[in-house]
């Protein structure tokens, strides 16, 4: 029983974190840049969560709309007008910009918001069902829940839409792309908002689950590389497996380990996955 | 006309104790450390084009393995050694394993050997005292000479590291490294061992940092793991090289001491938001001098206006 209470607890977890990598993989897929901001894109989704429940009331679930809404315009503004300068530059300029801008972000935060720890605590609170002698946490069970919709409508925007059908094809080949008249330019600058709505949207989601402060970018950060190498690049069914497997690992190696060290396997996983595999479970041949 | 100057750099950086004060020497001693993690960042990410986040790993090793000798009474001189060769041994065993990985990836490796490396020494805290800190045995002289003591031995290492820089860039390794960086299958082709060329350069990028872990460990008399596995001890140097000029042999150096400057006017002017001026350093970096200070076209740029 406490072994399928784990796997539940991991399940749950992991759905959070599919979450947390799926915009983050899709910005280092299409674009080719690792966006260091999107810690910090989360903390900040968070904080419009917070304080739409504070001064109006608003449920969490409910300030997803805002918070994404809000993230995606500040992320189209950032990659149209700084990063989509030098996209094409190697690796290291961009990463080291996207770093520059984070502690830009992440200082304006710890200065308006200071780096104490808020919680948000709901009055309505769901409490929790006991199904068969396992607990589930229905707030989590929820929060997942959507997670799994927003993932989902991602997907399905990226399979069905006109300007998901452009990033996929500026994924796949971008001199091509510009040859078929796809405005490389804007696809990047939506597809890096598109990844910012998402943080936003899970930064609202976590604000009930997490405490809430500018500190905890870096964590999420740390999270999103991890489940982005385990899954796979570029792929929205490769960051829900790479989520889901990181929430399951975590919580058995919190068990069998002790919580201190599951930090660390997740690391040591990350580091002998780029070893042996560096495509991910999911991943395609090309993306290495 | 070069060698003039770096001559009398060097006379005036040896003289410098004894006529300035305790806090010109305590930044003239940051500056050798900067100087030193810098040329060293330049080995792998200047001259071989791999973009290493592994900075602040191999000074924490180096901080690490350092106050462990000296906290069991070996000699300073030795422990520093000591702590600059197993940097470069955890170099060349990580550089094998990751360096086959290209852009994004290998940045990432080298990114996450800083975090596993943290969390390693956080946990063993009977060795390392966790997350309580280290303690380093303050060496029985006076402050001033103890100062100077630290000055000299940074010093020391930076002309040792700059020395190393320099012959590697005149050398047949520097061209290799150079080969890499343009265009590694065709270094390849070429019959350039690329993944010898590589661990070299990663090891070289680690054991100077190691010893300036070290002797900063000695100086400060006591670390702890976010102190010397600090993510800015890996973005430092990128910036510095960034601002100096990549892959040059003098470049990191004035990048450094530029930095610095920054740096000290940012601290004494705006402690809480020093870290925003550094990101907003980056990013005008990146945006308007991507090939460093040094290579800015000052008459492209004028003719550039003009129109």
């Amino acid at each position: 029983m406490l072994y399928l209470q784990i796997l539940l607890n991991g399940l749950l977890l992991g759905g959070l974190y599919a979450l947390i990598a799926v915009g983050f993989s899709l910005v280092w897929g299409v674009l080719n840049v690792i966006n260091i901001l999107h810690g910090t894109f989360i903390v900040l989704g968070s904080y419009i969560a917070y304080f739409a429940h504070l001064y109006f009331g608003i449920h969490p679930f409910a300030s997803v709309i805002i918070s994404g809404s809000v993230l995606f315009c500040l992320g189209y503004v950032i990659q149209a007008g700084i990063i989509n300068r030098v996209v094409a530059a190697p690796v290291l300029m961009t990463l080291t910009l996207t770093f520059g801008l984070d502690l830009l972000l992440n200082n304006a935060m710890l200065i308006a918001f200071t780096a104490d720890y808020r919680k948000l605590i709901l009055t309505d609170s769901l409490g929790s069902y006991d199904l068969w002698g396992l607990i589930l946490p229905l707030n989590r069970v929820a929060g997942v829940g959507l997670a799994a919709l927003l993932t989902f409508g991602l997907y399905r925007l990226l399979r069905d839409s006109n300007i998901g059908r452009a990033i996929v094809a500026v994924r796949m080949d971008r001199e091509a792309a510009t040859l078929m008249g796809v405005r490389v330019n804007r696809i990047n600058a939506v597809t890096f908002a598109l990844g910012a709505l998402m943080a936003g949207a899970a930064g609202s989601i976590f604000s009930i689950i997490y405490p809430i402060s500018p500190i905890n970018s870096g964590l999420f950060l740390g999270k999103a590389f991890v489940i982005c190498i385990l899954g796979g690049l570029g792929s929205v069914p490769g960051a829900m497996i790479g989520g889901i497997a990181l929430g399951v690992i975590e919580s058995y190696g919190a068990l069998f380990f002790g919580p201190e060290h599951s930090t660390t396997l997740a690391f040591v996983i990350l580091i002998a996955l780029l070893i042996f595999r560096p495509t991910g479970i999911m991943g395609r041949k090309g993306y290495e | 006309m070069k060698k003039i100057a770096i001559f009398v750099a060097i006379v005036a950086l040896l003289a410098l104790p004894y006529f300035g004060n305790n806090y010109i020497v305590r930044l003239a001693t940051v500056m050798m450390m900067y100087s030193v993690l810098a040329l060293s960042w330049n080995f792998i990410g200047g001259m071989a084009g791999y973009p290493s986040f592994a900075t602040a790993a191999f000074f924490g090793i180096g901080a690490y393995v350092g106050a462990i000798l000296q906290a069991n009474g070996i000699f300073f001189g030795a422990a520093w050694f000591a702590a600059g060769l197993i940097a470069l041994i955890f170099a060349a065993i990580m550089g094998r394993a990751i360096l086959h990985l290209r852009g994004h990836y290998f940045a990432i490796a080298s990114l996450v050997m800083v975090e596993v490396l943290r969390e390693v020494v956080n946990t063993n805290d009977q060795i390392t005292g966790g997350g309580m800190g280290m303690n380093i045995p303050i060496l029985k002289i006076s402050v001033e000479a103890s100062g100077m003591l630290f000055y000299y031995s940074m010093f020391v290492v930076a002309l040792l590291t700059l020395a190393t820089a320099s012959w590697v860039y005149h050398s047949k390794l520097g061209f290799g490294f150079r080969c890499i960086q343009q265009n590694e299958a065709a270094a390849n082709m070429l019959g350039v061992d690329s993944t010898k060329y590589k661990t070299i350069a990663f090891s070289l990028s680690a054991v100077f940092v190691g010893m300036a872990g070290a002797i900063y460990a000695s100086w400060v008399n006591y670390i702890e793991p976010p102190d010397v596995f600090d993510i800015f001890l890996t973005i430092k140097p990128v910036v510095m090289v960034l601002l100096g000029g990549m892959g040059t042999v003098f470049g990191p150096i004035i990048g450094a001491v530029a930095f610095l400057a920054l740096e000290e006017i940012v601290w004494r002017n705006f402690l809480t938001i020093h870290s925003a001026v550094l990101g907003l350093l980056i990013v005008l970096l990146v945006l308007f001098l991507p090939k460093g200070a040094l290579f800015f076209d000052y008459r492209q740029f004028f003719r550039g206006r003009k129109k």
